[in-house]
């Protein structure tokens, strides 16, 4: 264990250990993991002494700054969250259950590994079934004969982010990176990020929006607790002056190795206002669209084809929910 | 091994234990303090909910140097901690716990405690949609909930009089 207190330090210590330590953010997912043998760093560094990775602020531009070992407690209940980005808030509550939001942080959820029934299992069932693609093994059990990880992006405060359009602040040995959270991602369940493991998030950024605008985050999941979403859609629409919407996005989660962002969704409800036929008709066309593109796999827990037909049901309610800023 | 150097339950201590074990791993096995339980030791279920500067965390997956200088409560130190704040007996959750037969097996029921005490240091008068959303991480396979939740709500008015008769 190490526990360094500034960022370098931090970013110093991996590249000394190089793939024999991993980052420790607040552990309610690498623990569990460490204990079923997925991860096996020799060794941990916990990121818990850093303060300047802690808390949230306004800038001086109205964009928001929340650092990556920010609690999701603290997320869920920050004023200038709630008020500004009410779709990440909501998001943040419904992660786990209230003990793991103490815990567990923004960055955390941001960096979740990816998960699947095949995966996410003790060393003795993944032994006895045979490895898979995703670790020590071969063969995917998901997609017969498939060559590619397809273990599901799990976390709920992904597509809340990517609705906003944050920017993550990443250090790593050879320097800092800014990335649009868009770009953060890529269809490999193995490893679903554009970055490799030895950057540290540092911080989340959230521009500051022009105009009154709200926001939504809905998860689908069997209990109201504890659980990872089975589907998770975040929304936020922006509003014009005369109340009609001039910006829309869609992002979700829980389907496939990335979180997704729906195209088009500006230019299908720009111009329409809520209460008005134009928006219902529209939804109604974005509705049927997202229903057709995204695809849940059968690799989490949840029927495959219910929570394909839970997607238009949960965007039309996230968009509603938007709709009343 | 790693020398830890906690405070628990009022305590401070100096103890040594494997550097792979878990805070609850130490509290029962280095402690004594088997009061946390040791239920999925994964996250899922509560059992291990221990106060870590008065929020509710999982000691299953605590590593105890994160904990190092915060102030750790257990089942244990709740009878105690009220004593100290100028109390009798045992903590009025623990009381209406007993009076409404919130528990059966009584394995969730230090988690819930704790949880609760969590609340209603927050929120002394908390709604029962608040009470539900705070146990929300402890999971009850005997009592379906309901003389938990009718418990929390009385431990909520019996701390509400406590607090006019101190005041009079």
């Amino acid at each position: 264990m190490e526990y360094p207190t500034t960022v370098e330090d931090a970013v110093a210590l991996l590249a000394k250990h190089g793939d024999r330590a991993m980052f420790l953010a607040g552990g309610t997912d690498l623990l569990p993991n460490m204990k079923h043998g997925l991860f096996e760093p020799e060794v941990v560094i916990g990121l818990g002494a850093i303060e300047d990775m802690k808390g949230i602020r306004k800038d001086k531009d109205g964009s928001l700054h929340i650092g990556a070992m920010t609690s999701l407690t603290e997320v869920a209940r920050s004023q200038l969250i709630t008020e500004a980005a009410p779709a990440l808030a909501q998001a943040a509550s419904v992660v786990a259950g209230p003990q793991i939001r103490n815990m567990g942080t923004l960055g955390g959820n941001v960096m979740l590994d990816t998960r699947c029934q095949w995966y996410n299992q003790s060393h003795f069932w993944r032994k006895s079934l045979g490895y898979c693609l995703k670790k020590d093994g071969t063969v995917c059990h998901v997609i017969e004969g498939g060559k590619k990880c397809v273990a599901a992006a799990s976390n709920d405060t992904a597509p809340a982010l990517m609705t906003l359009a944050a920017e993550l602040h990443f250090l790593s040995p050879s320097g800092e990176v800014a990335l649009p959270i868009e770009e953060l991602w890529k269809a490999d369940g193995t490893w679903n990020k554009n970055v490799g493991p030895d950057a540290l998030l540092v911080s989340v950024h959230l521009p500051a929006l022009s105009g009154p605008h709200g926001g939504a985050y809905l998860k689908l999941r069997e209990r109201n607790a504890i659980d990872f979403p089975q589907l998770g859609i975040a929304a936020r629409l922006g509003f014009a002056e005369d109340g009609s919407i001039f910006e829309a996005a869609v992002a979700a989660t829980a389907l496939g190795p990335r979180p997704i962002l729906l195209q088009s969704t500006t230019k299908l409800l720009a111009g329409t206002t809520p209460g008005e036929s134009n928006f219902e008709e529209a939804l109604l066309e974005l509705c049927a669209k997202a229903h057709k593109q995204l695809s849940p796999l059968a690799n989490i827990p949840g029927d495959e084809t219910y929570r394909k037909r839970m997607v238009p049901i949960f965007l039309k309610r996230a968009l509603v929910l938007a709709a009343q800023p | 091994m790693r020398a830890y150097r906690l405070e628990v339950n009022g305590d401070k201590i100096e103890i040594a234990a494997p550097e792979h074990w878990t805070l609850l791993e130490v509290l029962r096995y280095k402690l004594g303090l088997t009061g946390t339980k040791q239920g999925c030791d994964k996250g899922d279920c509560g059992a291990c909910t221990v106060l870590v500067d008065g929020e509710p965390e999982l000691a299953c997956l605590l590593l105890p140097g994160a904990v190092e200088g915060k102030k750790i409560l257990t089942i244990e130190g709740l009878a105690p901690a009220h004593r100290c704040r100028g109390g009798e007996g045992a903590d009025p959750i623990q009381e209406s716990f007993d009076e409404a037969g919130a528990l059966q097996c009584g394995f969730c029921q230090p988690g819930v405690m704790l949880s609760a005490r969590a609340l209603l240091n927050r929120e002394p008068h908390p709604s029962c949609e608040q009470i539900a959303d705070s146990l929300s991480g402890n999971l009850c396979r005997c009592t379906g909930y309901k003389q938990i939740y009718d418990a929390v709500e009385a431990a909520a008015d019996k701390e509400a009089e406590l607090k006019t008769q101190g005041a009079d």
